[in-house]
């Protein structure tokens, strides 16, 4: 089985500045929520969208006395997106208080992971198009606590604080400052985006917060990337900046994109970069600074004394890894060496587990993988977008859609004839076999029939013919209102073969 | 002689017996409570509830269900959540706190059919040893010297004088660095901290995660063992509770201790030792040996390193722990000012709802886990306590089966005695006590004699962890050994 496909690296993104040519490293910090309907150290659940401060267990609320106790299903998810990222897992890993006040922090520190992450090295592969990939090291993913959220706009004088998300699993899963453009960065989270909704590790909805990124930004001159990569030296690198919190993929990449302007702004000015952490403001297209590096929190990590070290058995890991589900780099592999797609339509079929699984049940139908993937994405696909539905709402099941392709594939439609079809299937449904034969819309084949059709317009249209004979392009004049007067039914190759006998070309 | 003074052993008899019932031997707590204020050990009386437990206690007697502590009236310490009754941890900043939920330990209890008189005295988070930070005042001890009021020890005061002036008949404590074994000590009974992980931590209000351990202080061994059974066990709720099962800690009371082992630590003999600490552990030693144990001479060399390591790591646990009382859910919140935000809010609530030694912890605490400083503190303090753990297993490994050594520097000291003194004259009360928390051993603190003073004076025996059995053995066998039967006079009777 193949892993992914072969591919090579993109050149990476140069931006030019007054001066001189200027390139971009990129790292990630992704916070992903852990898809579980309990929180990470209690049985609160993480429903989305519920009443406020109804989803809190006491030790949620930091309550007098209260301990956390580790939810496992939390601890398995995060293997198998260990395992999904061909990481490193840790069969002992432990758990660290980052203390630090915030009122939608209520126990004063967050519980996570800084001395021994559950994940160690892995990679990720960032498509960048068919045959362009980015190799991202991922270098650890660590467990920790989701805040709440305060609001401060509902009340003049006051803030609230719900705690629903307070202890709610998240994954922070961090890079290499491998990504070389706001592009790739974007890709990147995609995905990411894309790898955990197949393992069903996260949900991966940006909007509501469940995949978050802090973005580390730093500019170089052409060649000094190389240079650190060979020697692991980071000085030779600029100063990085952090934007932190961001939610949207068009965000990181206007994001990156403007920061890598002012820091080259900063640095052909004869400036120097500040280490610090920045917000980004889509209104104003901006970041702006959030605090500097002498702000910045001393957060006082130590060894959290409720938890025992996390440890886990090779053989429980292993039995995570026996389910894991086939991941996109490999699905699309198949798609291209198996069902002899092409990279871009393999691409768009596996962009989506849905999708992918969709295509594959209208392949199990009609045995035909290019074919499949033609109707899938044009016809479906086009269909459903124009209606703004998902793919589990389509009106045509992968049965149907395969039928029609098969009454393709065997002749008995034309791909005109086909797309009649489609459309009566999916507004009022049926078989597609049995409306093909109920309502007389099977390709006529009768070669006799076609014959007589054809000497008939032939008749018709002397000096067409006379035309076309000085012109035999023309013949497809023929051809068209043969099919025409069969109401699509004449199976074209034929008419086209009948016509060019008849006309002597 | 009076239902309250009796011991639970003897209580349990006479309840199964049917010579007395429950709601009498509450009654005598309740009545003696209630002309104990001078003492200060309980600070919420909770007698309804104590009079509803020990009717449901007669009940079960009556039915012949009768759990060990069925009717056996107790104070609960105030750092144990308590459902719907103030649990403050005698701090200001938990004004008004009524938890939702009832810690394990006391969960337990009652379950067992024990009676809550109400919550006990205590210093302010379990931070001192005298019990003077205590938001409610300080506990006096029953015992006296002249018209001097002594301290009761901390942090488990109120508990001390509350067993040791007969007001319950057995108390709940907790141990991070000496809480239960001191005031045991300085107020003439006994207190066990068992094995780290032997009690759940649920529902205590935590000082320092690590080394916090619950256990009982009553006036014998033999209610140590009764008491410490209903209150052990594993908790799912608690992931530092160890699923190991809870042995019959009343049979392991055997009296027979021949032929065990009992070592003599030499770093124990502190410079400038009293003469008659000296003489009680002297003492102590040649009663086991009389009872057919062999005394050895073991050495625990990292032991001087024990108190500043633990003045390290549990601030530093303690900083963390106490972040949460910020005046934002519950407790405390201090009226804000114009133009106040929640930097102030929280400057103002900590500030107003800690005292002096709270916050003095806290600030150690901060600091020694603050960038820089983490290392030369947190980190070394970490390494030191992992090498007194391995004195403790090497000496253990030899074949030694417990550790005799002082419980206490000195006798009980004057309360306000120790108000202008560098604190860590104060902090020098745990010098023979820490290393046990440190290394999760358990430790028990027996009444050996009487000073010069005619204060009581205790031996400490440090057992092997999860043998808390054998180590009440021994204990056992000093108690009977040396025959501590004095009493303090009830003076705040008077008057």
């Amino acid at each position: 089985m193949l892993d992914h496909l072969a591919f090579s690296a993109p050149e990476p993104k140069r931006i030019a500045g007054a001066r001189e040519d200027w390139e971009l490293v990129i790292g990630l910090e992704v916070h992903a929520q852990v898809a579980s309907n309990a929180k990470l150290f209690s049985g609160a659940s993480t429903t989305f969208g519920a009443e406020p401060n109804s989803n809190v267990a006491f030790v949620d609320a930091a309550m007098p006395g209260m301990l956390p106790v580790i939810n496992e299903f939390c601890v398995a998810q995060a293997v198998r997106t260990g395992l999904g990222l061909k990481a490193g897992i840790n069969l002992r890993s432990a758990f660290d208080r980052k203390n630090y006040f915030y009122p939608d922090l209520p126990q004063g520190y967050q519980i996570s992971q800084l001395y021994h992450p559950i994940v160690g090295e892995g990679e990720i592969i960032v498509d960048m198009g068919p045959g362009v990939a980015r190799r991202v090291r991922i270098e650890r993913i660590h467990l920790e606590q989701d805040a709440g959220k305060s609001i401060h706009d509902m009340d003049p004088n006051m803030s609230f604080v719900d705690l629903n998300r307070t202890g709610v699993a998240l994954m922070e899963i961090v890079s290499r400052p491998d990504i070389r453009g706001p592009e790739e960065a974007a890709a990147y989270v995609a995905k990411l985006r894309q790898i955990l909704r197949y393992l069903g590790t996260c949900d991966g909805n940006m909007q509501n917060g469940n995949l978050r990124a802090d973005v580390n930004v730093s500019i170089c001159r052409p060649g000094d990337y190389e240079k650190f990569i060979e020697t692991g030296d980071a000085s030779v690198l600029g100063t990085r900046c952090e934007i932190k919190n961001m939610n949207s993929m068009r965000f990181i990449q206007q994001a990156i994109e403007y920061e890598a302007r002012r820091q080259i702004a900063i640095v052909e000015d004869g400036g120097k970069v500040d280490q610090e952490t920045r917000l980004y403001d889509p209104d104003k297209g901006e970041t702006r600074s959030m605090r500097s590096k002498e702000e910045a929190h001393d957060y006082r990590y130590f060894p959290c004394p409720d938890l025992l070290p996390l440890e886990i058995e090779q053989a429980w890991v292993d039995d995570i890894a026996a389910t894991m589900p086939e991941l996109p780099d490999a699905k699309k592999a198949r798609f291209v060496k198996d069902l002899g797609l092409s990279e871009y339509d393999a691409s768009v079929l596996t962009a989506e587990v849905e999708n992918a699984d969709y295509f594959e049940a209208v392949v199990a139908v009609c045995a035909d993988g290019k074919l499949a993937a033609n109707w899938v994405i044009n016809e479906l696909f086009g269909r459903l977008k124009k209606e703004g539905h998902e793919i589990g709402a389509s009106p045509v099941s992968p049965a149907q859609l395969g039928g029609i392709v098969k009454l393709i594939k065997s002749g008995d439609i034309s791909g005109k004839i086909a797309k009649d079809l489609f459309e009566i299937v999916y507004t009022e449904g049926g078989d597609p076999a049995e409306i093909v034969e109920a309502r007389g819309m099977k390709q006529v084949t009768d070669l006799g029939a076609i014959e007589t059709a054809v000497d008939e317009i032939i008749a018709a249209n002397p000096a067409q013919v006379e035309k076309a004979k000085q012109n035999p392009k023309l013949a497809g004049w023929f051809v068209g209102q043969v099919l025409k007067a069969s109401g699509g039914k004449a199976n074209p190759a034929a008419v086209n073969e009948i016509v060019a006998k008849k006309l002597g070309l | 002689m009076s239902l309250n003074e009796l011991t639970i052993a003897e209580a349990r008899d006479a309840l199964r017996k049917g010579d007395t019932t429950a709601a009498e031997l509450t009654g005598a707590c309740l009545s003696a409570i209630e002309k104990a204020g001078a003492l200060n050990a309980f600070v919420h009386h909770t007698p309804e509830i104590a009079q509803e437990q020990a009717a449901a206690a007669d009940q079960r007697l009556k039915a012949g269900d009768a759990p060990a502590l069925c009717g056996i009236p107790l104070g609960i310490k105030d750092l144990f959540c308590t459902r719907g009754v103030p649990s403050q941890a005698a701090s200001g900043i938990l004004e008004g706190f009524r938890p939702e939920y009832e810690s394990t330990v006391t969960r337990q209890l009652f379950a067992s059919g024990a009676v809550m008189l109400g919550k006990l005295n205590m210093d302010e988070f379990a931070m001192g040893s005298s019990n003077e930070t205590s938001v409610y005042g300080n506990a006096v001890n029953p015992w006296k010297v002249d018209d001097r009021l002594l301290t009761p020890g901390g942090s488990s005061g109120g508990s001390a004088a509350a067993v040791a002036g007969d007001l319950c008949l057995g108390a709940t404590g907790t141990d991070t660095g000496g809480s239960i074994r001191q005031p045991a000590a300085f107020t003439g009974i006994v207190g066990i901290k068992p094995t780290y992980g032997r009690c759940s931590r649920w529902g205590i209000v935590a000082f320092a995660s690590s080394l916090d351990q619950a256990g009982p202080m009553t006036k014998t061994v033999r209610d140590a063992a009764i008491m410490l059974q209903a209150m052990a066990g594993h908790d799912p709720m608690d992931s530092t509770s160890a699923d190991i099962p809870v042995p019959d800690f009343e049979a392991a009371l055997t009296g027979d201790i021949r032929g065990k082992k009992i070592g003599i630590p030499r770093e124990y003999r502190m410079e400038g030792m009293p003469a008659e600490i000296e003489k009680l552990w002297a003492d102590g030693a040649a009663m086991l040996r009389d009872a057919g144990a062999e005394i050895v001479d073991i050495s625990l060399p990292h032991t001087k390193y024990a108190l500043p390591a633990y003045y390290v790591v549990a601030p530093a646990e303690a900083s963390s722990n106490l972040a949460r009382y910020d005046g934002v859910r519950y407790g405390h919140r201090a009226a804000l000012g114009k133009g106040d935000g929640i930097v102030e809010m929280y400057e103002k609530t900590r500030a107003e709802g800690f005292g002096k030694e709270v916050q003095r912890r806290v600030m150690i605490g901060t600091y020694v886990l603050s960038a820089g400083f983490y290392d030369a503190y947190y980190n070394r303090a970490r390494k030191v306590r992992a090498l007194i753990k391995r004195d403790f297993d090497e000496v253990f490994a030899a074949g030694v089966d417990a550790i005799l050594t002082p419980a206490t520097p000195s006798s009980a000291f004057g309360l306000g005695e120790m108000a202008s003194a560098d604190p860590v004259q104060m902090y020098l009360n745990d010098v023979f006590t820490v290393t046990v928390n440190l290394a999760g051993l358990p430790g028990i603190s027996v009444p050996a004699g009487l000073d010069q003073k005619g204060l009581p004076l205790g031996l400490q025996l440090i057992g092997r962890p999860w043998a808390e059995g054998d180590l009440l053995n021994h204990a056992y066998v000093l108690e009977q050994a040396a025959g501590f039967a004095a009493r303090p006079a009830k003076w705040w009777l008077e008057g």
